[in-house]
């Protein structure tokens, strides 16, 4: 078969060995499990227990939100003690939602049932798989459900599956290719059912011979004539969807563009096999397989239940004593935990131990030489030093047309960097920015619009107000008149009562004084509406002296605030 | 040469009719400046510029009439965008103004709020919901933090809450470059 | 504590310069040989120098001493001063190249990284049009002897005899030779045919530095320090040049191999025009840099006042370096089109 290569790209020592002596061992489950509702890519599901509820192992605990969201369930049987915000795996330290239940011990199940997806139509299916959790277990987390749509003509050319696992140390799918190839497969045909693939290759770097025997074999095993496993060569990041896809098919998939649109799509050996699981054994995603190493007695491999604290799962594997710091996923891409007490999430393919003879602090920085030693790793073909002088001017405009999105994150820059610049430092924090400046600028836009709105409706109120006001007063002007007409009958009459009124109403004027001006008419008329108009507040009967001195003074404070609010507004209702 | 100037003449007259019209077919509905202008503004609408919102504000900028340092939600980006833009010189945040402050958000307490609807008349964006004498409350997403309802309560029952980080706004630092020893005491 | 990557190649700014410093050793070895030791006096001349004026520019700007004079290149920009300077120019020529180099060509532009010119050509132009009577002392075939070069360096020497000692490099002779006053008759031919300073191809000795400079220059591409794209295209399109040109009138001009041996061409084409700081860095920008610098150094070797071009070249192309990596910016994965234009 012809394979494809992609430029730049770098071969740091891959560390593997260690952890692929021994094979996958279970690790225990935990008293107390944390299950982060948040857990992929997509809104945060809801959460569907509270603190005291029973729950069973396998039962959906939170709801996927919406279609860009997958659930999530419990991994064990148990109780919730709470939900509640706890420390997330995320170099943030920050927490976030989290249903935390005691396990019962009995890890009782869930009624599991197959999901026949041969009888169901393609939505219902990609339904189950959002309601049964399944997100790409790579370490992307982007919920599988969303990416089973076959594309363009409803066939896809190549289903391609992801067993490169280029990043040094991590040996989690090394182990589950090796150990259970034919769940694997049996999910591989789901997702080429599904999908209608042409064709499936299954990419595995050419240092793992005993994963591309075992793949093979189970191929073989299952008479598959449209499956191929594919060893490319070792090179980091042959791992990367857009590489692999590029290697085995030749395919360049720009950023930003949906793989299905160019005929492939890309799933990891492990989501493969939790596909296997939730549909053929109606099991949702409530475990994976972690690597632990780096900087331990006993690196090795454990299937560990979501929610396990990391911990627990550390401790298995004898953390050396000069252990400084916990990274989530390898050396290349991970990130550094805060806390050792955060859960295992399925994002997380393998726990490193650090210290500072394995993993020793960078050389003091130096400045940018333009060597283009950068440019030459770049797998992804940019220019990191132009991205890195923009990132660090902040002048991000300029990042993004040297197509700073482009970039995967895969640090091979950094590895290179003679001048020992964190290159992709500046590139994560030149996106969060941008990210962070297009949701100020949503917002803004959405204050405008809704600014504008509202002055157009108080334009659109004032108008209609001066044209009722001026029917009003055309109607009482009316009225006056009318009521001046038998005044004036009354006046003929000589009783002179409403005279006074009338006198004290109008200026001492030159007209008849028994002769009321229309004007005042109508100021009567008003008030009297308004006497009529004003209700006494129900509550404000039988009030006690204090209360009421309270009530004056909260209305003497409303005058005046409304004085300041509306100082060109009378008091209105 | 009379033939000359004439024709000269009559391309001037040719000309001009053309732009003239073009001036009126063409016009650009609005001030494009003044738009561009409120484009930076954050929308805060808090009338803290001295400017009954973001717009008259911009507007005011664009004729030259009002500096470009007096919109603290806005704060030292704003002010350097503007700078920019304007093509004027930067200067820092005019402490009459107000200072920059982290974005926060009102938060009514629903215990206390009498359902007075002063705030519904204050707010600026329509951010808060309710009905003469029921509870109101703040649409946290439209809230654009511009205080304008606090002192309008009579009951005093409006809170601005700083906006707390979360891991979906938490944000990567900027590096830090360590080229220069740090000096201890 | 750092983000990751946590792995990292043990590579420094100092082992590249280190190395470049190395690979220019067997062309120092083949100087030292034919001219004698006049360049190592010059080199430790020009290292002290910028050793010195890089420390106080450090000092005086507060950045740490010890990572930056120790990066090594300062030292790189001393030596190449050193070896396109003539080894019997006086020592405060040389000092004085160095302190402009390192001062005002590196350090008032920002210091490592961000200097628009190449230091040591900016040092290299600037004397030779303040001083071009020192900038022709370039030593004669027959070796003189070490005390006497010392002498000539530091002035000892008796004026007077200075002419005998000192002779014209190759390029220098062809062009005196071709402008002199009979020049209708002189071809290149019969300029260099009665010249003691010409060799097998170029100028004798000369075309052994070079050969020297080669060898350097291919180990650092091996070692990837530099990439094939920047000499290449420079020696290439100064041999296709010459080349043309000597075919077509071989009485008015030299042909290929004597300008890629004689003068500095092959210590510009593998040390200069790749110092990485101020040459294009695309691929494609790299190979148009370095062809435009070829084609400035042909120009001025033959038709301009001064005998050897690359300086001049190697500057006017610096200026130019923005331009080119704008409009080569390579296509990125999965895009169709070069450039650096935004994408929907
Ligand atoms: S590898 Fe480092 S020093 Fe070299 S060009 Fe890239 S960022 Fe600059
Ligand atoms: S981190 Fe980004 S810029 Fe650096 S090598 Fe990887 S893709 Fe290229
Ligand atoms: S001060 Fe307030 S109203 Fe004025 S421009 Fe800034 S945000 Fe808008
Ligand atoms: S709720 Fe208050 S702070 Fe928020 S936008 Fe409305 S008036 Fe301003």
């Amino acid at each position: 078969m012809q394979l494809f290569d992609f430029n730049g790209g770098v071969t740091p020592d891959y560390h593997k060995e260690a952890s692929t002596q021994s094979p996958i061992a279970v690790s225990p489950a935990p008293t107390f499990l944390v299950i982060p509702l948040h857990q992929s890519i997509g809104g945060t599901p809801r959460p569907l227990v509270s603190a005291g509820d029973r729950v069973l192992k396998g039962q959906r605990i939170g709801a996927a939100d919406g279609d860009m969201s997958s659930a999530i369930h419990a991994s064990t049987s148990g109780h919730v003690v709470a939900v509640e915000m706890r420390r997330m795996p995320h170099p943030s330290g920050l927490s976030a939602l989290c249903v935390v239940i005691k396990a019962d011990g009995r890890d009782e199940w869930i009624a599991r049932q197959s999901f026949d997806y041969r009888s169901h139509t393609a939505a219902e299916t990609r339904d189950y798989l959002r309601d049964a959790g399944v997100v790409g277990l790579g370490g992307a987390v982007f919920p599988t459900h969303l990416k089973m749509s076959p594309g363009k003509g409803d066939k896809l050319d190549t289903l391609i599956i992801n067993g490169a696992e280029c990043e040094p140390f991590i040996t989690c799918d090394d182990l589950l290719m090796r150990e259970r190839a034919e769940a694997i497969i049996q999910g591989v045909v789901i997702l080429r059912d599904l999908l209608a693939a042409g064709r499936v290759l299954v990419g595995i770097e050419d240092n793992k011979p005993q994963a591309v025997a075992a793949m093979t074999a189970a191929v073989q095993a299952g008479g598959h004539q449209d499956m191929a496993v594919v060893a490319v060569p070792t090179r980091y990041p042959a791992g990367g969807a857009k590489q692999l896809i590029r290697v085995l098919t030749g395919i360049e998939v720009p950023h930003g563009k949906r793989s299905t649109d160019y005929g492939v799509q890309c799933f990891n050996v492990g989501t493969a096999h939790a596909i296997h699981e939730a549909i053929n054994l109606g099991q949702p995603l409530i475990s994976r397989i972690v690597t632990v190493a780096g900087n331990v007695a006993a690196p090795r491999n454990y299937e560990v239940l979501l929610g396990t604290s990391m911990e627990a799962l550390l401790t298995q594997s004898q953390p050396l004593p000069d252990t400084d710091r916990l990274i989530m996923g390898g050396p290349m891409m991970g990130v550094s935990l805060p806390s050792k007490d955060v859960p295992v999430v399925k994002a997380t393919n393998c726990i490193l131990a650090g210290s500072k003879k394995l993993f020793p602090p960078p050389p003091p920085e130096m400045p940018c030489i333009r060597c283009g030693e950068c440019a030459t790793a770049c797998p992804a073909d940019l220019q990191p030093f132009e991205l890195y002088w923009f990132s660090r001017a902040k002048i991000f405009g300029k990042a993004q047309e040297y197509h700073l999105f482009d970039c995967i994150e895969c640090g091979c820059c950094s590895y290179v960097c003679p001048s020992h610049i964190p290159l992709v430092d500046y590139y994560r924090f030149a996106k969060s920015e941008i990210w962070a400046n297009e949701s100020e600028k949503a917002a803004a836009d959405q204050a405008r619009e809704q600014y504008e709105f509202r002055q157009l409706r108080e334009a659109r109120e004032a108008q209609e107000k001066a044209a009722r006001l001026a029917a009003r007063t055309a109607a009482g002007r009316a009225a006056a008149t009318n009521a001046l007409a038998v005044a004036s009958d009354a006046t003929s009459d000589a009783t002179p009562a409403a005279a006074p009124v009338a006198k004290s109403a109008t200026t001492p004027a030159t007209e008849p004084a028994q002769t009321p001006s229309p004007q005042a008419a109508l100021i009567a008329a008003a008030l009297e509406r308004a006497r009529a108009q004003q209700v006494q507040p129900a509550n404000t009967t039988n009030l006690t002296p204090e209360q009421q001195a309270e009530i004056a003074a909260i209305e003497a404070r409303r005058a005046q605030i409304r004085a300041q609010a509306h100082p060109h507004l009378p008091p209105d209702d | 040469m009379l033939a000359a100037l004439l024709v000269m003449a009559l391309g001037a007259v040719v000309l001009g009719a053309v732009l003239g019209f073009a001036a009126v077919k063409f016009r650009v509905e609005g001030d494009p400046l003044t738009e561009k202008i409120d484009a930076i503004l954050p929308q805060t609408q808090c009338g803290q510029c001295g400017f009954p919102g973001c717009k008259p504000y911009a507007a005011a900028m664009a004729k030259g009439e009002a500096d470009i340092n007096q919109c603290p939600p806005g704060g030292d980006e704003g002010i350097r965008k503007l700078a920019d833009l304007l093509g004027r010189e930067y200067k820092p945040l005019s402490a009459e103004h107000g200072v920059e402050k982290p974005k926060a958000l009102a938060v009514i307490d629903e215990q206390r709020c009498i359902g007075c609807t002063l705030c519904i008349q204050a707010c600026p964006v329509d951010a808060i919901v309710g009905a003469a004498k029921q509870m109101h409350t703040v649409i946290a997403v439209q809230c654009t933090g511009c205080e304008l309802c606090v002192p309008v309560c009579p009951v005093d029952c409006i809170d601005m809450v700083p906006v707390a980080e979360n891991i979906t706004t938490w944000k990567w630092k900027y590096p830090v470059v360590a080229i220069k020893p740090v000096t201890t005491h | 504590m750092n983000n990751s990557p946590y792995l990292r190649q043990a590579a420094s700014v100092q082992s590249v310069m280190l190395r470049v410093l190395l690979a220019l050793l067997p062309g120092i070895a083949a100087y030292v040989w034919f001219f004698g030791a006049a360049i190592v006096l010059q080199i430790v001349l020009a290292s002290l120098t910028a050793l010195a004026a890089e420390a106080l520019v450090l000092h005086l700007r507060g950045k740490p001493l010890a990572i930056f004079l120790t990066d090594g290149s300062a030292l790189v920009t001393a030596w190449l001063i050193a070896l396109s300077f003539p080894p019997l120019a006086p020592w405060w020529l040389v000092v004085l190249a160095t302190l402009i180099a390192i001062i005002v060509a590196k350090h008032l532009y920002g210091g490592l990284g961000q200097n628009p010119f190449n230091p040591a050509m900016v040092a290299f132009a600037l004397m030779i049009v303040a001083y071009p009577q020192f900038m022709s002392r370039w030593p004669g075939t027959d070796a003189i002897d070490f005390a006497t070069q010392w002498q000539i360096i530091f002035g000892l020497h008796a004026n007077q005899t200075l002419d005998a000692l000192t002779m014209a490099t190759p390029l220098d002779a062809l062009r005196t030779a071709l402008h002199s006053t009979n020049a209708t008759t002189v071809t290149v031919a019969s300029a260099l045919a009665h010249n003691p300073a010409i060799g097998l191809m170029a100028g004798r000795g000369w075309e052994w530095v070079a050969a020297g400079h080669l060898v350097g220059g291919l180990w650092l591409v091996q070692q990837r320090i530099i990439t094939w794209h920047l000499p290449t295209a420079f020696l290439a399109t100064l041999f296709l040049l010459a080349g043309l040109a000597s075919t077509i009138n071989p009485s008015e001009f030299a042909g290929p191999l004597f300008h890629l041996f004689g003068g500095g061409a092959m210590l510009a084409a593998f040390f200069i025009v790749t110092d990485p700081v101020s040459a294009a860095t695309t691929p494609y920008g790299k190979l148009i840099f370095a062809a435009g610098v070829a084609l400035l150094t042909w120009i001025i070797r033959s038709f301009g006042a001064y005998p050897d071009g690359i300086a001049f070249a190697v500057l006017l192309m610096n200026i130019a370096v923005p331009l080119i990596d704008m409009a080569t910016q390579p296509r990125v994965f999965g895009h169709k089109k070069n450039g650096s234009n935004h994408h929907g």
